[in-house]
């Protein structure tokens, strides 16, 4: 029973049949889900923005399979930051009926959602799935550094430098879990980092 | 009634203390022998003269220099003040809140003039005197929850109400409990209480935020939390727990009568008039083992409840460290005799 009650739940990708476009931004795994969730709606992928970028999936060629499904606009982006960045504009211009998804590792959902909630997208109304690693994107409380694809803790910082121990606290507006010193009352000391989130 | 203001620090030199008037006043949080959580929200009314609860907003000696500690900190951290853009409203809302109680109940230190929008403020012990247009922030030199609450004891959330759930959207933490307003600004009532072990599954923030939802205005509610702090510091933030947290690896038996401190939160929560919103008022007062020990039924009780207290609190609390030790000295001021019911002193 220790679910932690910050973090958000990914129910998974659904269709909204009355959308009148599908804003869909997938990350690694996550096409497979993209693929999977629109099967069963072939009209969809005409009125279908994709963004995707492979992160580690890259040898599997998910953008090609992605791509053979002829969504309406397809934008094939080679890091996280650079999708987000197309996003954010595709966002800025977004017109009523446009229906927000996010697929991929949980640091990219919530770079997706924190976008969003930023265009005043209320945040349960966008689609969610969790695929590929359990890795977390987390930020630094003392130096407010982030850091993406963090599978261990303690997790030095990557900004700072200070260890940090990576609490089960996650901030929607952050898109990021919540990194504290785990050495403050033991300077002289860093306990061995473990591989925790993969 | 005139306070007399103290100069004293929560930093580096530490010359916080409490007069003896003050320990009287001091808000213990214990009503028997044992802690665990619970709902314990009552009405928010007028307590004894002179008690932490005689007014609605309490000020007393510490403030000028808690007000300069805020200051400070708001220095080297603005993150510590934010507010949503749709909480203008209940930042003017609160404002008037804080104006008015303090005005009323302290006439001698604040005033406050209404004629329509036209507002004057004078606050005697800041030396502010500031007139200003209510509901037109180009008339302040600060918005106006920043404005008012550098000059109001305590930390303040400013809480939107929506989809059946309370929404942290606004607030300014500068004397925290070792939570960060950065980080959750934005949460809804069980996402920033997350952290908190055993509450979720007693059902203690489910019945809570049942109440809360159908707060009324004008009929404020209260409650007490407590932790304890090393040393009288205000600034007890995850920010800066890098730098605060060794403190908690000083305490000796020699010196735990001094540097152990009960940290209490007299917390009250107003439904405001214009927005709906709801505020958070978390006043912390600070006691040292040494003062509160003059309190025979204090002594004895805390030594009571902190002994017993389940490891989960404990740790959440971070007093692990220095708890036995704590308990060590506290037990020399527990002769065993029965304590009586309630808060206040014998
Ligand atoms: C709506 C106003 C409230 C706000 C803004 C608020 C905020 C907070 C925050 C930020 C924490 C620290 C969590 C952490 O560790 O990160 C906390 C702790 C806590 N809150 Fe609240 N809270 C509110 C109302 C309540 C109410 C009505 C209750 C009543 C049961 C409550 C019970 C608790 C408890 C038991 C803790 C743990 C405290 C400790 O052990 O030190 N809160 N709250």
């Amino acid at each position: 029973m220790s679910a932690i009650k910050s973090r958000p739940i990914y129910p998974g990708l659904k269709v909204d049949e009355r959308a009148k476009r599908h804003l869909v931004a997938a990350e690694g795994e996550g096409a497979l889900a993209v693929l999977e969730a629109f099967a069963d709606a072939p009209d969809a992928w005409s009125r279908m923005t994709l963004l995707y970028t492979p992160g580690g999936s890259a040898p599997a060629n998910h953008s090609e399979t992605l791509q053979g499904r002829a969504p309406d606009a397809f934008h094939l982006h080679p890091t996280r930051q650079t999708l987000m960045t197309r996003l954010n504009a595709l966002l800025d211009t977004a017109t009523m009926g446009t229906r927000l998804y996010a697929a991929g590792v949980e640091g990219h959902i919530g770079e997706v959602v924190a976008a969003g909630l930023a265009h005043g997208v209320d945040h349960l109304s966008i689609r969610t799935e969790h695929r590929g690693s359990l890795a977390r994107r987390v930020q630094c409380v003392h130096c407010k550094g982030f850091i993406d694809d963090v599978t261990i803790s303690p997790v030095p910082c990557a900004h700072c430098g200070v260890p940090l121990f990576v609490r089960d606290h996650y901030s929607r507006r952050l898109a990021a879990f919540q990194g504290v010193s785990i050495n403050a009352e033991t300077p002289d000391e860093v306990p061995a980092s473990e591989e925790l989130y993969k | 009634m005139t306070i007399q203001f103290k100069t004293e620090t929560f930093r580096d030199d530490f010359t916080f203390s409490n007069s003896p008037e003050a320990i009287h006043r001091f808000p213990f949080p214990f009503d028997k022998d044992e802690y665990m959580y619970a709902v314990n929200i009552e009405q928010h009314m007028p307590g004894p003269v002179k008690s932490a609860f005689e007014f609605p907003i309490d000020i007393d000696e510490h403030y000028v220099s808690e007000m300069k500690d805020r200051a400070l900190v708001l220095k080297q951290d603005p993150l510590r003040c934010q507010s949503l853009p749709h909480m203008i409203t209940a930042e003017w809302d609160l404002l008037e809140l804080l104006m008015e109680s303090m005005a009323k109940n302290y006439p001698e230190h604040f005033t406050l003039t209404r004629d329509g929008d036209s507002w004057h403020w004078v606050n005697g012990p800041l030396g502010i005197d500031q007139k200003f247009t209510f509901g037109d922030t180009s008339t302040l030199p600060y918005p106006p929850m920043e404005y008012i609450t550098r000059q109001c004891q305590g930390d303040f959330n400013l809480i939107d109400q929506r989809n059946d759930n309370l929404w942290m959207d606004a607030g300014i933490v500068t004397t925290q409990a070792d939570w960060s307003l950065d980080f959750d600004i934005g949460m809804n009532f069980m996402e920033w209480h997350a952290p908190v072990p055993l509450a979720h599954d007693i059902g203690v923030f489910d019945r809570a935020l049942k109440f809360l939802l159908n707060l009324q205005q004008g009929r404020p509610v209260r409650r007490l939390n407590w932790t304890m702090t090393i040393n009288p510091r205000l600034d007890t933030s995850p920010e800066n727990y890098h730098k605060w947290g060794v403190d908690r690896t000083t305490v000796t038996p020699e010196n735990v009568g001094n540097k152990v401190h009960l940290r209490v939160e007299l917390q009250a929560l107003w439904r405001l008039p214009r927005s709906n919103a709801i505020v958070f008022s978390i006043r912390a007062y600070l006691i040292k083992m040494e003062e509160l020990v003059t309190i025979p039924k204090w002594g004895r009780r805390f030594h009571r409840v902190l002994r017993d207290l389940k490891p989960e609190l404990a740790d959440y609390k971070g007093l692990t460290r220095y708890r036995q030790m704590t308990v060590d000295y506290l037990s020399k001021f527990d002769d065993g005799a029965p304590t009586s019911p309630g808060f206040f002193p014998d």
